[in-house]
């Protein structure tokens, strides 16, 4: 008897243990990839210079003179992000009033599966549509010998964070409470103003996650993205070809060494920064949202 | 009753509406406008052959049963791996977690591995395992990369439907002198089980949509391989979505690539239809 409890307390114990280990992992692999990030990042940034690193503005890996300024990049990645936000945000936005206030549960509902759909498609799958529809069209709107641009790009971005934008405002439109409704109608204001001019500013800090997140999905795109952007290095114009953080990883990987890879490594971290940046921010506005209630 | 809404208002009401409607048609638009295209393009170019045999230079012909094999191969062996990882760590902050900021840092930690993007996990993954842990570019380091990646989903699904099986489920195991553990394999693990199988087909989702990640770790070769030499380190080999980057980018075959995107967008929808399903369940027990 007194053996049997012996075995058992051993094993409650032992497990006890291994759930900790478990529950400890996720910790283990953010500092694991912070660790092999930062490790690996930092020499080229070093050897480079990171003023020159950062704030370079030509990128020639591969020249016999090689220079390793990152600012296209940089500014790619920011200005494409923007554009996606500017055209995604507001069509995500009314989609979601739509669902939450004007919609019959039936059409709601048929929505709503239509955007879980579109959340589900793999970026390659956009990407390949991007290349074959979107940048041929590009090209001939604006008479451009080259339709894979940072506008093709941007459209990209913005359909693919639209899944995202959309759910989560959904849900921070729903969260307002029915009675700032009433008092707006009953104070005579249309339906509409009621939306626009009361649940959306009340939905306010939900929404404004919606677009964070909305800026750490098009910030970390990769593969949509090299697919339609062109992937030249230059600094960022609207219509040229050009080349974003995740794809500067991408595109020169599978040949390079030495410094040149090295460097790649440090985008990498100069990326991973970014996010972490977003994220950040993103857990700011849901302790301030969950304080507020 | 007098009409006290000028005309101003009314028109941008009306507008707003139009807009919103717009929007709402443009999403609907967007989506059957892709399924339409995408089916139009590829479905032509679904053949026995292509779906049944591995490219071959020497005959010139194009085949994807190896990426579909690989695929396969990748979402099971993630799977077996972050399954007990997952679950282990939900069960963890769910039932022995007793220090209230540990609980906090690992949520975080998880929150933030769902928000890393996949090309860092494909870097970290080719750093990690196929470097450092010196298994070469092969599935089973992509699939090792794509569990870290899968984690979180698994575990806040298997969270979410612990905390709705009853608290006196517990006590009354516990108080029939059942030990902790025994108490969670018995009583408390059968009744998560949707919530488990609910996070097993997000991730699958995750899993078969995943290109960035696998770029670096599993290859880009169209070998077929066998189950043995799929989970050997070193053997190297491309899923449905690297393959369609590299047909569709390096070599401009589109044909093939419409073809591998409609397989994926039947996978996705298929998913999607899975997830549903788990969640209607999941919904009417808790109610």
């Amino acid at each position: 008897m007194e053996r049997i409890k012996k075995t058992a307390k051993l094993m409650e114990k032992a497990m006890n243990l291994l759930f900790l280990a478990c529950g400890s992992l996720t910790i283990l692999f953010v500092i694991l990839i912070t660790i092999f990030l930062v490790i690996s990042g930092i020499p080229a940034i070093k050897e480079i210079g990171i003023f020159n690193f950062l704030f370079g503005d030509t990128w020639a890996s591969t020249a016999a003179e090689a220079s390793y300024g990152i600012l296209p990049f940089i500014l790619t990645s920011v200005y494409g992000t923007c554009g996606a936000i500017i055209i995604g945000v507001p069509i995500g936005l009314l989609c979601a009033v739509f669902l939450a206030k004007m919609s019959s549960q039936k059409v709601g509902s048929f929505v709503r599966n239509i955007v879980d759909l579109l959340a589900g498609i793999p970026s390659v799958v956009y990407g390949l549509v991007g290349m074959i529809i979107i940048v041929p069209c590009v090209r001939s709107v604006f008479n451009l010998p080259d339709g894979a641009s940072l506008f093709s790009a941007i459209i990209v971005l913005a359909v693919m964070i639209l899944p995202s934008v959309i759910s989560v405002s959904e849900t921070a439109i729903k969260a307002v409470p029915k009675e700032y409704e009433e008092a707006s109608l009953a104070l005579g204001a249309t339906r509409t103003e009621t939306v626009f001019k009361v649940v959306i500013p009340a939905a306010k800090s939900g929404i404004i996650t919606a677009v964070v997140l909305g800026i750490g999905r098009a910030i970390g795109e990769a593969m949509a993205v090299m697919m339609v952007s062109g992937n030249v290095a230059n600094m960022p114009s609207l219509f040229g070809s050009v080349r974003f953080l995740t794809t500067a990883v991408a595109s020169e990987m599978s040949y390079s060494s030495g410094l040149q890879r090295q460097a790649l490594f440090s985008i990498a971290l100069v990326l991973f920064l970014f996010i972490m940046i977003i994220n950040f921010i993103l857990n700011m506005i849901v302790k301030r949202g969950k304080q507020g209630d | 009753m007098i009409n006290t809404i000028s005309k101003a208002r009314k028109i941008k009401g009306l507008f707003l509406n139009i807009l919103i409607y717009l929007a709402a048609g443009f999403i609907c638009i967007l989506l059957f406008g892709l399924i339409g295209y995408i089916l139009y393009r590829g479905v032509p170019n679904i053949t026995w052959e292509l779906v049944s045999t591995k490219p071959s230079l020497l005959q010139g012909t194009v085949g994807i049963l190896p990426n579909i094999l690989n695929t396969l191969y990748i979402i099971i062996m993630t799977l077996i791996v972050v399954l007990p990882l997952g679950v282990g760590a939900a069960i963890y902050l769910n039932e022995y977690a007793k220090n209230k900021r540990l609980v906090k840092v690992i949520e975080l930690a998880t929150e933030t591995l769902a928000g890393i993007p996949s090309i860092i996990y494909g870097l970290v993954g080719m750093l990690v395992f196929v470097q450092f842990f010196s298994l070469g570019t092969s599935l089973l380091a992509g699939a090792l990369t794509l569990v870290i990646m899968t984690l979180p989903t698994i575990i806040r699904t298997t969270e979410e439907s612990l905390k709705t099986v009853p608290m006196a489920y517990r006590e009354g195991s516990l108080g029939l002198g059942a030990g902790k553990w025994h108490m969670i394999r018995t009583v408390v693990l059968p009744c998560v089980i949707d919530g488990i199988v609910t996070g097993c087909i997000l991730s699958v989702g995750r899993v078969v949509g995943e290109s960035a990640a696998l770029l670096f770790t599993a290859g880009m070769a169209n070998e077929m391989l066998n189950v043995m030499n799929a989970v050997q380190p070193g053997n190297a080999g491309s899923s449905l979505t690297v393959a369609l980057y590299m047909y569709a980018k390096e070599r401009g075959q589109f044909d093939v690539a419409f073809a591998i995107a409609v397989i994926l967008l039947v996978l996705a929808f298929i998913i999607n239809l899975s997830a549903k399903i788990a969640a209607s369940v999941l919904k009417r027990k808790r109610g």
